[in-house]
Order: C-alpha cells, then sequence, then structure tokens
C-alpha cells in the first residue's frame, strides 16, 4: 500500500518532447515508473526513444493517451504560459490524478484551473510548483530524486522540494510509503491536509513527517484536522523564522503578511496538536527515529 | 510587485475606475502649476500625496491639503524627502480636492484559505481595514468570488447588497466591475480601495487605491515592466536579478547560498540558531546576511554569480553553502564550487564552509578537500555547518 501512487499507476508527460519532460521522463523510467505515453499536441503517432531501448508513444491529447494505454496519471511539464491549457485538458479528460511540476504559474491560472478541476471533481490536483510524489520502488511521477532513499514506513508530506529530499535521505533507513511534494505556491492542488488523511487510512504508514513553511494558513489548518483526525503520531518542520515581513522567499506563497503566516504561529499551533516539531531538520528526522524506535 | 499610489490610479483610469484628475512629480517646481491646472475645478483645492509603499502616512506628514498653487509648493517642498517608516518620499501626487460625502472600502484579494477570490466591502471606509474587520466585523461584508465567472451583474449586486447600502446601488455595481476589471486583465493578486468616496455632488470615486501585480504573469504583461522603480531596490537585489538569482537581502553577517527555497529559508533559521547559541563576540552576533537560492541546477556559472553577489556585500563576513545534491550531483556541485573560486580569483576573500549532503557526497567531498581551497571548510552536517559559519562571523581567526 501507499498514498496515490503506486505500481498499478500508468502515468503519461505532458510535455514529454521538451528538454525538460524527456530528462525527467528518463529519471521517471529508471525508478521504476511505468511510463505508457507522453502528449504533446500535433506530434501524436511519434515515439521518443529512452535509455535501455525503451520507446514511449506521444499522444495527441490526453483524452488519446488514455483510451490507448489506461494511463491514470499524468505528469505536467509544459511551461508556464500553457500550464493552465494542459490542466484543463487532463481535467476534460477526466485523468484521476494530475501531477503539475511547472513553476512560475501565474496564480489566476491555478486559481482557474483547481476550480475547474473541483467543479468537475474527476481529477486530483498535485501542484502547481512542486516536485511531485514519489512511491519509492513502485512509481515516481515527477522529478524527486529516487536513489536517496528506500521503501519503508513513514509518510512525507511538504511544501519543499529540497526539505523533502533532505528528509528522505535523513531517514533512508527507515524508509517512506510515499513522499508528496505538494508545492510552496499560494493556491495548491492536493494539500497537506489531503495527505494526513490518506496517510491515516494507509495501512502501511506508521508516522508522519509534515514540512511546512511560512505563508498562508494551511499549516494551521493542518494542525487543527490533525487534532481532530490523525491517531498516528506526526513529526513537524516549519522553515522560515527567520524571513523578514513582506518579502516572498523563493516560493511564491513563502510570504509573511503582517502578522499572519509566520513560522512561529505554525510551530504553535502544530504543538498544541501533540506535533512534536523540530527545530532543525536533522533534529525533526532525529524525532521521527526515536518515534519508530519505540514501535518497534 | 506592490504598485506605488499613483500606478494603481493609473490602471484604476485605464479600466473606467472613476477616479480624479492628478499629477505625479520628482520636483516640488513644478508643483505650482499642476495645482493650477488640477484645482481649476475643485476652487483650487488640492491633495498633495507623499507616493510610498507603507500604511499610515498621513499620521506621519505624508498628506496635506493645500488652496493655492504657493501652498501645493510648499507643501510638496515638506513632503519631498520625508522619512516615512523608514521609506524616503522621492515622488508626490497632487490630487483634485473632492468634497467626500461618504467613505467606503473594497478590495478584492486571492483567498488563499479556500482557494478562491475574495471581495470586501463596507460602508465604512477610510479607517485600516484590519483595524475595521477586528472591531466591526458585521460592517465587513465579505463575499466569495469564483475566479471562473469573476464580478458580473449578479455578484455585483450581491456584494453592494451584503455591505447593507441604501442607496446608489449601481453606481457602486458599477465601480466594483470595473475594479474586477482591474483584477482580472492586470493579474493583480490584490486590488483594494480605501477609500471608495461618495461626493456631496453624488459621484461615486476611487480615492485611494492599492494594487498588488503577480510577476508570474509578466509574460502577458511586457507594460508592467514599466511599473518597477528600480531606484528603489536594494542594489545586491537588483544585481542578484538581473543574473536571474533568487536573492533576498537581510540585515546580517553570514552569507548564505543553497538550493531551494525550503532549505534556503530553514538553512537561515539554522544558522540564526546557531549565532543566539554562540552570543555575541565583541558586540557582534551572527545572523543570516540574505536569502539566495540557487535552484536544482547548481552549476559553477550559478555558484560563481551566487559568491559573486554575497561578496559584495560588505556586512558578510563568512559564507555558508548548504547544497543537498538530489537531481545535481553533489561531485558536480563541488565542480561548481571549485570552479567559481577559480574565476572569482582574488575577489573571493571571505571564509566558505560548504555542507554537501545527498547523491555522490563522497566524490563531492572529495573534490573539495583535494582543491584544498584556503578559505574553504568542510562541513559534515547542516547544522554543524552552520555553526562553523557563525562561530567564523563572530571570530574570524576561529
Amino acid at each position: 500500500m501507499a498514498i496515490f501512487l503506486d505500481n498499478n499507476s500508468k502515468v503519461i508527460v505532458q510535455g514529454m518532447t521538451g528538454s525538460e519532460g524527456r530528462k525527467h521522463t528518463q529519471r521517471m523510467l529508471a525508478s521504476g515508473t511505468n511510463i505508457v505515453g507522453g502528449v504533446t499536441p500535433k506530434k501524436g503517432g511519434q515515439s521518443v526513444d529512452f535509455a535501455d531501448g525503451v520507446s514511449v508513444p506521444v499522444f495527441n491529447s490526453v483524452g488519446e493517451a488514455m483510451e490507448a494505454t489506461g494511463a491514470n496519471v499524468s505528469v505536467i511539464f509544459v511551461p508556464a504560459k500553457f500550464t493552465k491549457a494542459a490542466v484543463v485538458e487532463s481535467v476534460d479528460a477526466g485523468i484521476p490524478l494530475a501531477v503539475v511540476i511547472t513553476e512560475g504559474v501565474p496564480v489566476k491560472d491555478t486559481a482557474e484551473f483547481y476550480t475547474y478541476a473541483s467543479q468537475a471533481g474527476t481529477t486530483q490536483l498535485v501542484g502547481p510548483n512542486c516536485p511531485g510524489l514519489i512511491t519509492p520502488g513502485q512509481s515516481n511521477a515527477g522529478i524527486i530524486p529516487s536513489n536517496i532513499t528506500s521503501s519503508g514506513r513513514i509518510g512525507l508530506v511538504s511544501k519543499s522540494g529540497t526539505l523533502t529530499y533532505q528528509m528522505m535521505f535523513e531517514l533512508r533507513d527507515i524508509g517512506f510509503t510515499t513522499c508528496v511534494g505538494i508545492g510552496g505556491d499560494p493556491v495548491i492542488g492536493t494539500t497537506h491536509i489531503d495527505c494526513l488523511e490518506a496517510f491515516e487510512e494507509d495501512p502501511e504508514t506508521d508516522a508522519i513527517v509534515m514540512i511546512g513553511e511560512i505563508g498562508g494558513d494551511a499549516e494551521e489548518r493542518a494542525a487543527a484536522y490533525i487534532k481532530d483526525n490523525v491517531t498516528k503520531p506526526v513529526v513537524g518542520y516549519v522553515a522560515g523564522f527567520t524571513a523578514p515581513e513582506g518579502k516572498t522567499m523563493g516560493h511564491a506563497g513563502a510570504i509573511v503578511s503582517g502578522s499572519s503566516g509566520t513560522a512561529e504561529a505554525k510551530k504553535e499551533a502544530l504543538e498544541a496538536a501533540g506535533v512534536k516539531v523540530g527545530k532543525t531538520p536533522s533534529q525533526t528526522a532525529d524525532l521521527m527515529r526515536e518515534i519508530i524506535a519505540g514501535m518497534n | 510587485m506592490d504598485l506605488y499610489e499613483y500606478q494603481a490610479r493609473d490602471l484604476f483610469e485605464a479600466h473606467g475606475v472613476p477616479v480624479l484628475p492628478a499629477a505625479v512629480m520628482q520636483d516640488a517646481s513644478e508643483a505650482a502649476e499642476a495645482a493650477t491646472r488640477i484645482g481649476a475645478d475643485s476652487g483650487g483645492v488640492v491633495v498633495v500625496k507623499a507616493q510610498v509603499k507603507v500604511g499610515g502616512r498621513g499620521k506621519a506628514g505624508g498628506v496635506k491639503l493645500a488652496r493655492s498653487p504657493e501652498e501645493a509648493t510648499q507643501a510638496a517642498n515638506d513632503i519631498l524627502g520625508l522619512d516615512i517608516k523608514g521609506h524616503t518620499v522621492g515622488t508626490v501626487m497632487i490630487a483634485q480636492g473632492a468634497k467626500i460625502a461618504e467613505e467606503y472600502y473594497f478590495s478584492i484579494l486571492l483567498d488563499r484559505s479556500n482557494r478562491t477570490l475574495l471581495a470586501m466591502c463596507s460602508k465604512e471606509g477610510g479607517m485600516e481595514i484590519e483595524q475595521l474587520a477586528v472591531e466591526r466585523p458585521d460592517a465587513l461584508a465579505r463575499v466569495a468570488v469564483d475566479p471562473l465567472v469573476g464580478i458580473d451583474d449578479a455578484k455585483a449586486a450581491e456584494i453592494v447588497q451584503q455591505a447593507g447600502f441604501d442607496s446608489d446601488h449601481d453606481e457602486i455595481a458599477s465601480a466594483l466591475k470595473k475594479l474586477w476589471k482591474v483584477y482580472q486583465e492586470e493579474d493583480a493578486t490584490l486590488v483594494e480601495v480605501n477609500p471608495l468616496v461618495k461626493t456631496e455632488d453624488g459621484q461615486i470615486l476611487a480615492l485611494d487605491g492599492k494594487v498588488t501585480l503577480d510577476e508570474n504573469a509578466d509574460f502577458r504583461h511586457p507594460e508592467h515592466a514599466d511599473l518597477v522603480d528600480e531606484a528603489a531596490a536594494d542594489p545586491l537585489e537588483a544585481k542578484a536579478k538581473s543574473k536571474g538569482l533568487n536573492y533576498v537581502k537581510l540585515d546580517g553577517n553570514v552569507g548564505i547560498i543553497g538550493n531551494g527555497a525550503g532549505l534556503v529559508m530553514s538553512t537561515l533559521d539554522v544558522v540564526a540558531y546557531a549565532g543566539k547559541d554562540l552570543g555575541e563576540t565583541d558586540g557582534v552576533l551572527a545572523t543570516p546576511a540574505n536569502f539566495l537560492d540557487i535552484g536544482g541546477g547548481a552549476s559553477a556559472q550559478v555558484m560563481s554569480d551566487g559568491l559573486d553577489v554575497i561578496l559584495g556585500d560588505e556586512q558578510v563576513r563568512s559564507v555558508f553553502v548548504n547544497v543537498f545534491g538530489g537531481i545535481t550531483s553533489c561531485d558536480a556541485v563541488a565542480e561548481g564550487i571549485v570552479a567559481a573560486l577559480e574565476q572569482l580569483g582574488d575577489s573571493a576573500t571571505k571564509p566558505l564552509v560548504v555542507r554537501l549532503d545527498g547523491n555522490n557526497v563522497d566524490e563531492g567531498r572529495a573534490i573539495l578537500a583535494k582543491a584544498a581551497h584556503p578559505l574553504v571548510t568542510l562541513a559534515e552536517t547542516m547544522d554543524g555547518g552552520a555553526r562553523a559559519a557563525a562561530e567564523l562571523a563572530v571570530n574570524p581567526n576561529s
């Protein structure tokens, strides 16, 4: 078991014929992902060759690709200016999971395609501006490096890509069921809460690491959710205690506005919900290690 | 990007939102002529307003009424150069005076929590909206706006009704629909009018506005480039931006370079903790000097550009390079650091603590060890590296 992604996932890549799409499709293939097709308008009928003699067919649309291959996951690498159209296409085709890797998407576009997807009700979105998700040993949808960790019993949900990798690496001996990079944009599809809910229900996940950062109130809402709904131990980390007010720290959503969105408030909310919050990423990993040790 | 009031006013005017005639200047010698022209229809009365991207300018003396060209010149002279909460006033706007009968509030913004848009409207404008929201929450209508529909006739009517307006429903609704066009067509994340006023002769006017534009949408708006105030930008931030680096200047002494926004934010925190833990030495406390995310690639050129910006910060006493090799492997990052130091040559003078972890970490560390650059110290862990860099900042001989 895992959440959202497993060895039954049949993955297509929107934008596979572009340089980023091609590079990361190769990496996904190398980590065992079942890539069944690529989608590029007007390039249908072609195919793209990858290492070890693997050839992946290209389709004109998500709908065509799904019909021909039974795909149930799409990973989107198209440039920011075409991202909204790509997501709308995947929603129209009714693909169950669309993972939007592209960064720099205008927030108006995201608000529109998120609303469109939630009204359609057929497609779960992850991202945008995220590294995607990985179920180690089974499938990898996005750009998360697969060779830094192993399969195991921890669930991980994070706004930050590199902090995800850092945590996967620090806890590689224990391993993960699924790691989900939800992205740091102001509007995102899958949230901390969605992942917490899924990890709570996943029998193979024994404990959860949740990584947040400044901006918005997603961590506070997650804390309230944990208090009422999560019985598995949760360890948290929040980045951005030293971030000045009003400055965007890399991620478009990482900004402290007035007194809201601070790291301190998020840490306090999580601790009030019984979550152990580490002061540094390494200390957070240590907290998880202690919890796992106590379970054996 | 936050706009100045006059820039917001110009966008309002371009989208048909009713505003007052106004002129903008950096020099008080232009005030008399502008006041004469603009005040012709208002009995010579104009308002001279400081253009700063910070609230509370009225209390700080940044807004003055003038009844003659001489008074306007005097007011402009007084306001230009004024320091308002650390912002020096370099531009004033002279706007026509208005006889205000009522003040209202309106804004439309991104509602992150609900992943939709939110319109807020009140009959009680003029005061700070945060204050109104706390003190008189019932007086502030909050209406969700579907991003796919926007503020159409029905939504405008709903907002007007919820805010409890007794009269002028059509005029206010019309202004709201035009303000929606500003939000929609300019790719804003905030459009705020405070106050939206009704004048004694019954006109609805946007008297003061705040607009935030989404820089991710710049590809749709090449004209927005003209709205950037380059003179007001920090010179190091401007330099970093010209090299495509994601850099925020802070007020500390430990330069920070890392890959990935979350890891860099976390690195700043860990350095601050280490500095606090070490305490002051000769009055110096180690704190982070900047945020700099070099992204996933971390090539030699990017590393060199990043180091160049950071070493240009005179406050920097040491540098902490914290890279996790995920997509990029550590050997490539290490080669980047070595090449960057070669490129910089004698201009690299501050000690560097480097922590590498992740893919090919042993090869990466071996490359740095072999290069044995006298400025570079290797750290095993992120926490240990932060502490070493903090120590070097407070005690260069440590």
